[in-house]
Protein backbone atom coordinates (compact mmCIF):
# COMPACT_ATOMS: atom_id res chain seq x y z
CA UNK A 1 0.00 0.00 0.00
CA UNK A 2 2.68 2.48 1.08
CA UNK A 3 6.36 2.11 0.42
CA UNK A 4 8.91 4.56 1.71
CA UNK A 5 12.56 4.57 0.74
CA UNK A 6 15.47 6.54 2.15
CA UNK A 7 13.35 9.24 3.73
CA UNK A 8 15.30 12.00 5.45
CA UNK A 9 14.19 15.23 7.04
CA UNK A 10 16.06 17.93 8.90
CA UNK A 11 14.61 20.88 10.77
CA UNK A 12 17.61 23.15 10.93
CA UNK A 13 20.18 21.32 13.02
CA UNK A 14 17.72 18.62 14.06
CA UNK A 15 17.93 15.45 12.01
CA UNK A 16 14.40 14.16 12.59
CA UNK A 17 14.21 11.36 10.03
CA UNK A 18 17.47 9.63 9.21
CA UNK A 19 16.79 7.36 6.29
CA UNK A 20 13.45 5.62 6.75
CA UNK A 21 12.70 2.52 4.69
CA UNK A 22 9.27 1.18 5.31
CA UNK A 23 6.43 -0.77 3.77
CA UNK A 24 2.87 -0.65 5.02
CA UNK A 25 0.70 -3.57 4.01
CA UNK A 26 -2.77 -3.05 2.60
CA UNK A 27 -5.39 -4.07 5.10
CA UNK A 28 -3.07 -3.75 8.06
CA UNK A 29 -3.43 -1.68 11.18
CA UNK A 30 0.11 -0.41 11.52
CA UNK A 31 1.07 1.01 14.89
CA UNK A 32 3.88 3.56 14.79
CA UNK A 33 5.53 3.63 18.19
CA UNK A 34 8.55 5.29 19.68
CA UNK A 35 9.53 7.79 22.37
CA UNK A 36 8.68 11.49 22.09
CA UNK A 37 10.69 13.13 19.35
CA UNK A 38 11.39 9.86 17.54
CA UNK A 39 9.88 11.27 14.35
CA UNK A 40 6.41 9.66 14.37
CA UNK A 41 4.45 12.79 13.57
CA UNK A 42 7.01 13.95 11.00
CA UNK A 43 6.75 10.57 9.26
CA UNK A 44 2.97 10.77 9.21
CA UNK A 45 3.02 14.32 7.92
CA UNK A 46 5.44 13.32 5.18
CA UNK A 47 2.94 10.70 4.00
CA UNK A 48 0.27 13.39 3.95
CA UNK A 49 2.50 15.79 2.04
CA UNK A 50 2.41 18.31 4.89
CA UNK A 51 6.13 17.91 5.47
CA UNK A 52 8.47 18.00 2.48
CA UNK A 53 11.20 15.39 2.86
CA UNK A 54 14.78 16.43 2.04
CA UNK A 55 15.70 13.07 0.52
CA UNK A 56 13.80 9.89 -0.29
CA UNK A 57 10.49 8.96 -1.83
CA UNK A 58 7.05 7.86 -0.77
CA UNK A 59 4.75 5.78 -2.93
CA UNK A 60 1.10 5.13 -2.24
CA UNK A 61 0.16 2.22 -4.46
CA UNK A 62 1.67 3.37 -7.73
CA UNK A 63 1.56 7.10 -7.12
CA UNK A 64 4.83 8.76 -6.29
CA UNK A 65 4.14 11.64 -3.92
CA UNK A 66 4.78 14.97 -5.55
CA UNK A 67 2.66 17.91 -6.54
CA UNK A 68 -0.40 15.86 -7.41
CA UNK A 69 -2.77 15.96 -4.47
CA UNK A 70 -5.53 13.66 -5.68
CA UNK A 71 -4.21 10.72 -3.65
CA UNK A 72 -5.31 12.58 -0.54
CA UNK A 73 -8.93 12.03 -1.52
CA UNK A 74 -8.37 8.45 -0.34
CA UNK A 75 -6.94 9.46 3.02
CA UNK A 76 -8.72 10.25 6.26
CA UNK A 77 -6.47 12.14 8.66
CA UNK A 78 -6.96 12.73 12.34
CA UNK A 79 -4.30 15.17 13.61
CA UNK A 80 -3.01 15.18 17.16
CA UNK A 81 -4.34 18.64 17.85
CA UNK A 82 -6.65 20.40 15.47
CA UNK A 83 -7.58 24.03 15.78
CA UNK A 84 -10.16 25.64 13.61
CA UNK A 85 -11.15 29.14 12.53
CA UNK A 86 -12.85 31.03 15.33
CA UNK A 87 -16.35 31.06 13.99
CA UNK A 88 -16.68 27.66 12.36
CA UNK A 89 -19.14 25.08 13.73
CA UNK A 90 -18.78 21.32 13.31
CA UNK A 91 -21.65 21.26 10.84
CA UNK A 92 -19.97 23.93 8.73
CA UNK A 93 -16.65 22.13 8.93
CA UNK A 94 -18.14 18.85 7.71
CA UNK A 95 -20.05 20.61 4.94
CA UNK A 96 -16.88 22.34 3.88
CA UNK A 97 -14.81 19.16 3.77
CA UNK A 98 -17.50 17.38 1.79
CA UNK A 99 -17.72 20.32 -0.56
CA UNK A 100 -13.94 20.46 -1.06
CA UNK A 101 -13.81 16.77 -1.83
CA UNK A 102 -16.63 17.15 -4.30
CA UNK A 103 -14.70 19.94 -6.03
CA UNK A 104 -11.53 17.90 -6.29
CA UNK A 105 -11.10 16.05 -9.56
CA UNK A 106 -12.00 12.68 -8.05
CA UNK A 107 -15.17 10.74 -7.52
CA UNK A 108 -18.03 12.27 -5.63
CA UNK A 109 -17.53 11.25 -2.02
CA UNK A 110 -20.12 9.37 -0.05
CA UNK A 111 -21.76 11.45 2.65
CA UNK A 112 -20.74 12.01 6.22
CA UNK A 113 -20.39 9.28 8.74
CA UNK A 114 -23.63 9.90 10.63
CA UNK A 115 -23.37 6.60 12.44
CA UNK A 116 -20.03 7.45 14.04
CA UNK A 117 -21.29 10.94 14.84
CA UNK A 118 -24.25 9.47 16.68
CA UNK A 119 -22.25 6.89 18.59
CA UNK A 120 -19.79 9.55 19.70
CA UNK A 121 -22.70 11.66 20.89
CA UNK A 122 -21.88 14.67 18.77
CA UNK A 123 -25.38 15.44 17.55
CA UNK A 124 -26.04 18.19 20.10
CA UNK A 125 -22.72 19.93 19.50
CA UNK A 126 -22.95 20.46 15.78
CA UNK A 127 -23.93 24.11 15.71
CA UNK A 128 -21.67 25.48 18.41
CA UNK A 129 -18.49 27.27 17.35
CA UNK A 130 -15.68 24.70 17.48
CA UNK A 131 -13.50 26.87 19.69
CA UNK A 132 -16.09 26.70 22.48
CA UNK A 133 -16.06 22.88 22.54
CA UNK A 134 -13.93 20.91 25.00
CA UNK A 135 -10.72 19.28 23.80
CA UNK A 136 -12.31 15.83 23.87
CA UNK A 137 -15.35 16.95 21.90
CA UNK A 138 -13.14 18.57 19.30
CA UNK A 139 -11.23 15.30 19.06
CA UNK A 140 -14.54 13.57 18.32
CA UNK A 141 -15.21 16.09 15.56
CA UNK A 142 -11.77 15.24 14.18
CA UNK A 143 -12.59 11.56 14.26
CA UNK A 144 -15.82 12.04 12.31
CA UNK A 145 -13.99 14.20 9.78
CA UNK A 146 -11.32 11.53 9.32
CA UNK A 147 -13.64 8.52 9.01
CA UNK A 148 -16.13 10.21 6.68
CA UNK A 149 -15.88 10.06 2.88
CA UNK A 150 -14.88 6.34 3.12
CA UNK A 151 -11.11 6.68 2.85
CA UNK A 152 -9.17 3.47 2.22
CA UNK A 153 -6.20 4.79 4.18
CA UNK A 154 -6.66 6.23 7.65
CA UNK A 155 -3.90 8.12 9.38
CA UNK A 156 -4.60 8.66 13.06
CA UNK A 157 -2.17 10.60 15.23
CA UNK A 158 -2.90 9.87 18.90
CA UNK A 159 -6.59 9.35 18.16
CA UNK A 160 -7.71 8.45 21.68
CA UNK A 161 -5.73 11.09 23.58
CA UNK A 162 -8.28 13.19 25.45
CA UNK A 163 -11.23 10.91 24.70
CA UNK A 164 -13.38 9.43 27.44
CA UNK A 165 -13.40 5.59 27.71
CA UNK A 166 -16.74 5.25 25.94
CA UNK A 167 -15.62 7.31 22.97
CA UNK A 168 -12.28 5.53 22.83
CA UNK A 169 -14.04 2.19 22.70
CA UNK A 170 -16.27 3.43 19.88
CA UNK A 171 -13.20 4.60 17.99
CA UNK A 172 -11.31 1.34 18.53
CA UNK A 173 -14.27 -0.68 17.29
CA UNK A 174 -14.35 1.50 14.26
CA UNK A 175 -10.65 0.98 13.57
CA UNK A 176 -11.11 -2.78 13.71
CA UNK A 177 -14.14 -2.53 11.44
CA UNK A 178 -12.04 -0.59 8.91
CA UNK A 179 -9.43 -3.33 8.91
CA UNK A 180 -12.09 -5.99 8.35
CA UNK A 181 -13.33 -4.16 5.27
CA UNK A 182 -9.80 -4.20 3.87
CA UNK A 183 -8.86 -0.61 4.62
CA UNK A 184 -5.42 0.34 5.88
CA UNK A 185 -4.87 2.20 9.14
CA UNK A 186 -1.73 3.89 10.43
CA UNK A 187 -2.00 4.83 14.08
CA UNK A 188 0.27 6.33 16.71
CA UNK A 189 -0.47 6.19 20.40
CA UNK A 190 1.25 6.20 23.75
CA UNK A 191 -1.08 3.55 25.08
CA UNK A 192 0.65 0.27 24.28
CA UNK A 193 -2.22 -1.88 25.50
CA UNK A 194 -4.53 -0.08 23.16
CA UNK A 195 -2.22 -0.55 20.20
CA UNK A 196 -1.77 -4.19 21.04
CA UNK A 197 -5.51 -4.62 20.88
CA UNK A 198 -5.72 -2.98 17.44
CA UNK A 199 -2.48 -3.46 15.57
CA UNK A 200 -1.53 -6.17 13.14
CA UNK A 201 1.85 -4.58 12.38
CA UNK A 202 4.31 -2.51 14.37
CA UNK A 203 6.83 0.11 13.32
CA UNK A 204 9.25 1.09 16.05
CA UNK A 205 10.99 4.43 15.50
CA UNK A 206 13.94 5.62 17.53
CA UNK A 207 15.89 8.80 16.78
CA UNK A 208 14.57 8.96 13.25
CA UNK A 209 15.45 5.38 12.34
CA UNK A 210 13.17 2.34 11.96
CA UNK A 211 14.34 -0.17 14.58
CA UNK A 212 11.68 -2.73 13.87
CA UNK A 213 8.95 -3.12 11.34
CA UNK A 214 6.83 -6.19 10.84
CA UNK A 215 3.87 -8.12 12.17
CA UNK A 216 3.03 -7.71 15.86
CA UNK A 217 3.07 -11.45 16.63
CA UNK A 218 6.51 -11.79 15.08
CA UNK A 219 7.79 -8.97 17.27
CA UNK A 220 6.43 -10.71 20.35
CA UNK A 221 7.94 -14.03 19.29
CA UNK A 222 11.26 -12.42 18.41
CA UNK A 223 11.61 -10.54 21.70
CA UNK A 224 10.01 -13.39 23.72
CA UNK A 225 7.82 -10.87 25.52
CA UNK A 226 4.19 -11.25 26.44
CA UNK A 227 2.97 -7.84 25.34
CA UNK A 228 3.79 -4.91 23.10
CA UNK A 229 4.81 -2.58 25.93
CA UNK A 230 7.45 -5.03 27.20
CA UNK A 231 8.62 -5.82 23.69
CA UNK A 232 9.17 -2.13 22.93
CA UNK A 233 11.02 -1.45 26.17
CA UNK A 234 13.14 -4.50 25.38
CA UNK A 235 13.97 -3.00 21.97
CA UNK A 236 14.82 0.30 23.61
CA UNK A 237 17.22 -1.20 26.12
CA UNK A 238 18.72 -3.22 23.31
CA UNK A 239 19.22 -0.04 21.31
CA UNK A 240 20.77 1.74 24.30
CA UNK A 241 23.23 -1.09 24.88
CA UNK B 1 -13.32 33.63 -12.84
CA UNK B 2 -12.40 30.67 -15.03
CA UNK B 3 -8.83 31.19 -13.86
CA UNK B 4 -9.82 29.82 -10.48
CA UNK B 5 -10.27 26.11 -10.00
CA UNK B 6 -13.43 24.95 -8.22
CA UNK B 7 -11.32 24.12 -5.16
CA UNK B 8 -9.83 27.63 -5.02
CA UNK B 9 -13.26 29.18 -5.41
CA UNK B 10 -14.52 27.20 -2.45
CA UNK B 11 -11.58 28.20 -0.29
CA UNK B 12 -12.21 31.84 -1.23
CA UNK B 13 -15.81 31.42 -0.10
CA UNK B 14 -14.84 29.97 3.29
CA UNK B 15 -12.22 32.60 3.84
CA UNK B 16 -14.68 35.35 2.90
CA UNK B 17 -17.15 33.96 5.40
CA UNK B 18 -14.50 33.86 8.09
CA UNK B 19 -13.00 37.30 7.39
CA UNK B 20 -16.44 38.76 6.79
CA UNK B 21 -17.46 37.88 10.33
CA UNK B 22 -14.53 39.75 11.77
CA UNK B 23 -15.31 42.95 13.65
CA UNK B 24 -12.00 44.43 12.53
CA UNK B 25 -13.18 44.50 8.96
CA UNK B 26 -16.28 46.47 9.95
CA UNK B 27 -14.14 48.84 12.01
CA UNK B 28 -11.91 49.39 8.99
CA UNK B 29 -14.83 50.30 6.72
CA UNK B 30 -16.33 52.49 9.47
CA UNK B 31 -13.03 54.31 9.87
CA UNK B 32 -12.95 55.40 6.23
CA UNK B 33 -16.64 56.20 6.34
CA UNK B 34 -16.22 58.52 9.31
CA UNK B 35 -13.01 60.15 8.06
CA UNK B 36 -14.35 60.79 4.55
CA UNK B 37 -17.62 62.09 5.93
CA UNK B 38 -15.87 64.43 8.36
CA UNK B 39 -13.53 65.74 5.66
CA UNK B 40 -16.48 66.44 3.37
CA UNK B 41 -18.40 68.21 6.14
CA UNK B 42 -15.57 70.49 7.16
CA UNK B 43 -14.00 71.32 3.80
CA UNK B 44 -14.62 71.32 0.08
CA UNK B 45 -14.75 68.10 -1.87
CA UNK B 46 -11.38 68.78 -3.53
CA UNK B 47 -9.62 69.35 -0.22
CA UNK B 48 -11.39 66.35 1.28
CA UNK B 49 -10.10 64.21 -1.54
CA UNK B 50 -6.50 65.28 -0.96
CA UNK B 51 -6.68 64.64 2.78
CA UNK B 52 -8.37 61.31 2.17
CA UNK B 53 -5.50 60.44 -0.13
CA UNK B 54 -2.96 61.03 2.62
CA UNK B 55 -5.00 58.92 5.03
CA UNK B 56 -5.30 56.17 2.41
CA UNK B 57 -1.56 56.05 1.69
CA UNK B 58 -0.93 55.75 5.40
CA UNK B 59 -3.68 53.46 6.67
CA UNK B 60 -4.35 51.01 3.83
CA UNK B 61 -0.81 49.49 3.88
CA UNK B 62 -0.88 49.28 7.67
CA UNK B 63 -4.22 47.51 7.88
CA UNK B 64 -3.44 45.17 4.96
CA UNK B 65 -0.15 44.14 6.55
CA UNK B 66 -1.36 43.76 10.13
CA UNK B 67 -4.76 42.29 9.36
CA UNK B 68 -3.18 40.02 6.76
CA UNK B 69 -0.64 38.70 9.24
CA UNK B 70 -3.28 38.16 11.94
CA UNK B 71 -5.68 36.39 9.58
CA UNK B 72 -2.91 34.09 8.38
CA UNK B 73 -1.91 33.33 11.96
CA UNK B 74 -5.49 32.29 12.62
CA UNK B 75 -5.61 30.24 9.44
CA UNK B 76 -2.31 28.50 10.18
CA UNK B 77 -3.66 25.50 12.06
CA UNK B 78 -6.57 25.21 9.74
CA UNK B 79 -4.20 25.22 6.78
CA UNK B 80 -2.90 21.87 7.96
CA UNK B 81 -6.36 20.34 7.88
CA UNK B 82 -7.06 21.74 4.41
CA UNK B 83 -3.75 20.48 3.07
CA UNK B 84 -4.60 16.98 4.25
CA UNK B 85 -7.55 17.15 1.81
CA UNK B 86 -7.19 16.77 -1.95
CA UNK B 87 -6.15 20.42 -2.21
CA UNK B 88 -2.89 21.68 -3.69
CA UNK B 89 -0.84 24.34 -2.02
CA UNK B 90 -1.29 26.66 -4.97
CA UNK B 91 -5.08 26.35 -4.73
CA UNK B 92 -5.02 26.99 -1.01
CA UNK B 93 -2.66 29.94 -1.33
CA UNK B 94 -4.72 31.57 -4.05
CA UNK B 95 -7.90 30.96 -2.07
CA UNK B 96 -6.53 32.47 1.11
CA UNK B 97 -5.04 35.46 -0.70
CA UNK B 98 -8.21 36.35 -2.55
CA UNK B 99 -10.38 35.60 0.47
CA UNK B 100 -8.42 38.14 2.45
CA UNK B 101 -7.79 40.78 -0.20
CA UNK B 102 -11.33 41.01 -1.58
CA UNK B 103 -13.10 41.91 1.70
CA UNK B 104 -10.38 44.42 2.62
CA UNK B 105 -10.66 46.10 -0.77
CA UNK B 106 -14.45 46.16 -0.60
CA UNK B 107 -14.38 47.59 2.93
CA UNK B 108 -12.03 50.35 1.81
CA UNK B 109 -14.00 51.22 -1.33
CA UNK B 110 -17.32 51.22 0.51
CA UNK B 111 -15.97 53.27 3.41
CA UNK B 112 -14.28 55.86 1.23
CA UNK B 113 -16.89 56.17 -1.53
CA UNK B 114 -20.21 56.18 0.32
CA UNK B 115 -19.72 59.64 1.93
CA UNK B 116 -19.02 61.13 -1.49
CA UNK B 117 -22.31 59.67 -2.71
CA UNK B 118 -24.20 60.89 0.36
CA UNK B 119 -22.80 64.40 0.04
CA UNK B 120 -23.71 64.32 -3.65
CA UNK B 121 -20.31 65.22 -5.01
CA UNK B 122 -21.25 65.66 -8.66
CA UNK B 123 -18.28 67.32 -10.30
CA UNK B 124 -17.05 64.89 -12.97
CA UNK B 125 -13.35 65.73 -12.46
CA UNK B 126 -13.62 65.13 -8.74
CA UNK B 127 -15.52 61.93 -9.32
CA UNK B 128 -12.85 60.71 -11.69
CA UNK B 129 -10.18 61.62 -9.14
CA UNK B 130 -12.09 59.73 -6.47
CA UNK B 131 -12.14 56.79 -8.86
CA UNK B 132 -8.35 56.92 -9.20
CA UNK B 133 -7.99 57.19 -5.42
CA UNK B 134 -10.19 54.12 -4.94
CA UNK B 135 -8.23 52.21 -7.57
CA UNK B 136 -4.93 53.16 -5.94
CA UNK B 137 -6.26 52.08 -2.54
CA UNK B 138 -7.34 48.72 -3.97
CA UNK B 139 -3.93 48.25 -5.59
CA UNK B 140 -2.18 49.08 -2.31
CA UNK B 141 -4.43 46.56 -0.57
CA UNK B 142 -3.39 43.89 -3.09
CA UNK B 143 0.30 44.78 -2.69
CA UNK B 144 0.36 44.77 1.09
CA UNK B 145 -1.74 41.66 1.63
CA UNK B 146 0.68 39.98 -0.79
CA UNK B 147 3.57 41.23 1.33
CA UNK B 148 1.80 40.03 4.48
CA UNK B 149 1.51 36.58 2.85
CA UNK B 150 5.16 36.64 1.90
CA UNK B 151 6.17 37.53 5.45
CA UNK B 152 3.85 34.84 6.83
CA UNK B 153 5.34 32.21 4.53
CA UNK B 154 8.92 33.12 5.34
CA UNK B 155 8.95 33.95 9.05
CA UNK B 156 8.07 31.13 11.43
CA UNK B 157 7.84 32.89 14.76
CA UNK B 158 4.53 34.63 15.43
CA UNK B 159 5.98 37.67 17.15
CA UNK B 160 8.71 38.15 14.59
CA UNK B 161 6.11 37.92 11.85
CA UNK B 162 4.14 40.80 13.32
CA UNK B 163 7.31 42.81 13.95
CA UNK B 164 8.44 42.28 10.35
CA UNK B 165 5.04 43.36 9.05
CA UNK B 166 5.07 46.56 11.09
CA UNK B 167 8.66 47.30 10.12
CA UNK B 168 7.71 46.91 6.46
CA UNK B 169 4.92 49.41 6.94
CA UNK B 170 7.17 51.89 8.77
CA UNK B 171 9.72 51.76 6.00
CA UNK B 172 7.35 51.99 3.05
CA UNK B 173 4.73 54.41 4.39
CA UNK B 174 6.79 56.60 6.72
CA UNK B 175 10.56 56.40 6.36
CA UNK B 176 11.16 55.80 2.67
CA UNK B 177 10.32 59.22 1.31
CA UNK B 178 12.35 60.88 4.06
CA UNK B 179 15.36 58.67 3.38
CA UNK B 180 15.20 59.48 -0.31
CA UNK B 181 15.12 63.18 0.57
CA UNK B 182 18.17 62.83 2.82
CA UNK B 183 19.97 60.94 0.06
CA UNK B 184 19.15 63.72 -2.40
CA UNK B 185 20.41 66.38 0.02
CA UNK B 186 23.66 64.59 0.71
CA UNK B 187 24.41 64.04 -2.95
CA UNK B 188 22.85 67.27 -4.15
CA UNK B 189 25.86 68.15 -6.31
CA UNK B 190 25.44 65.09 -8.53
CA UNK B 191 22.80 64.18 -11.10
CA UNK B 192 20.63 61.87 -9.05
CA UNK B 193 17.41 61.85 -11.04
CA UNK B 194 17.74 58.34 -12.52
CA UNK B 195 18.54 56.95 -9.09
CA UNK B 196 15.60 58.72 -7.50
CA UNK B 197 13.33 57.51 -10.23
CA UNK B 198 14.44 53.97 -9.52
CA UNK B 199 13.87 54.52 -5.81
CA UNK B 200 10.31 55.65 -6.46
CA UNK B 201 9.62 52.46 -8.37
CA UNK B 202 11.07 50.61 -5.39
CA UNK B 203 8.29 51.59 -3.00
CA UNK B 204 4.62 50.85 -3.72
CA UNK B 205 3.40 53.64 -1.42
CA UNK B 206 5.50 56.21 -3.28
CA UNK B 207 4.24 54.81 -6.55
CA UNK B 208 0.62 55.18 -5.46
CA UNK B 209 1.35 58.71 -4.26
CA UNK B 210 2.83 59.59 -7.64
CA UNK B 211 -0.16 58.19 -9.49
CA UNK B 212 -2.56 60.20 -7.35
CA UNK B 213 -0.65 63.44 -7.43
CA UNK B 214 -0.04 63.35 -11.15
CA UNK B 215 -3.77 62.89 -11.39
CA UNK B 216 -4.67 65.64 -8.90
CA UNK B 217 -1.95 67.88 -10.30
CA UNK B 218 -0.71 69.18 -6.98
CA UNK B 219 3.05 68.73 -7.04
CA UNK B 220 3.44 70.73 -3.82
CA UNK B 221 2.20 67.76 -1.87
CA UNK B 222 4.16 65.25 -3.82
CA UNK B 223 6.97 64.45 -1.51
CA UNK B 224 10.45 64.51 -2.93
CA UNK B 225 10.26 61.33 -5.01
CA UNK B 226 7.00 62.46 -6.58
CA UNK B 227 8.52 65.78 -7.65
CA UNK B 228 11.34 63.97 -9.41
CA UNK B 229 8.98 61.52 -10.98
CA UNK B 230 6.87 64.28 -12.42
CA UNK B 231 9.85 65.76 -14.24
CA UNK B 232 10.21 62.50 -16.11
CA UNK B 233 6.71 61.34 -16.63
CA UNK B 234 3.99 63.87 -16.98
CA UNK B 235 0.37 62.85 -17.28
CA UNK B 236 -0.78 59.65 -18.85
CA UNK B 237 2.60 58.06 -19.49
CA UNK B 238 3.64 58.59 -15.86
CA UNK B 239 0.45 57.00 -14.62
CA UNK B 240 0.91 54.08 -16.99
CA UNK B 241 4.51 53.45 -15.89
CA UNK B 242 3.65 53.78 -12.22
CA UNK B 243 0.62 51.51 -12.58
CA UNK B 244 2.67 48.85 -14.30
CA UNK B 245 5.26 49.03 -11.56
CA UNK B 246 2.52 48.77 -8.95
CA UNK B 247 1.13 45.69 -10.69
CA UNK B 248 4.61 44.19 -10.54
CA UNK B 249 4.55 44.93 -6.83
CA UNK B 250 1.52 42.66 -6.53
CA UNK B 251 2.85 39.86 -8.73
CA UNK B 252 6.31 39.63 -7.24
CA UNK B 253 5.40 39.09 -3.57
CA UNK B 254 2.53 36.78 -4.55
CA UNK B 255 4.90 34.65 -6.63
CA UNK B 256 7.68 34.64 -4.02
CA UNK B 257 5.18 33.94 -1.25
CA UNK B 258 3.71 31.01 -3.19
CA UNK B 259 7.19 29.59 -3.73
CA UNK B 260 7.93 29.74 -0.02
CA UNK B 261 4.48 28.37 0.83
CA UNK B 262 4.98 25.36 -1.43
CA UNK B 263 8.27 24.50 0.20
CA UNK B 264 7.31 24.93 3.83
CA UNK B 265 6.40 22.23 6.32
CA UNK B 266 3.19 22.17 8.34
Amino acid sequence: MISITGLEKRYGAQHVLRGIDLAVRRGSVTAVVGPNGAGKTTLIKAILGLVRPDVGSIRIDDTLLGDDCSYRARIGYMPQIARYPHHLSARELFAMLADLRRAAPVNVPPPLDDDLMERLGLAGQLDKPLRTLSGGTRQKVNAVAAFSFSPDLLILDEPTAGLDPVASAVLKDRITAERLTGHTVIVTSHFMSELEELATDVVFLLDGVVRYSGPLDELLRHTRKSNLGRAISHLMTEAAA
Amino acid sequence: MTLLSPVTRRIVTYELREVGRSRWLLAYAAFFLIVADALLRFGGADKALLSLMSVTLFIVPLVALVFGTVVLDDAREFTELLLAQPVTRRQLYAGLYLGLTLPLAVAFVAGAAIPFAIHRVGDPTLRASLGVLLAAGVMLTCVFTALAFLVASLVDDRLRRMATAIALWLVSAVLYDGLVLVLAMVFSDRPLEPVLLGLTLGNPVDLARVILLLRFDVSALMGYTGAVFEQFFRGALGIAVASTALAAWVMLPVALGLRAFRKRDF
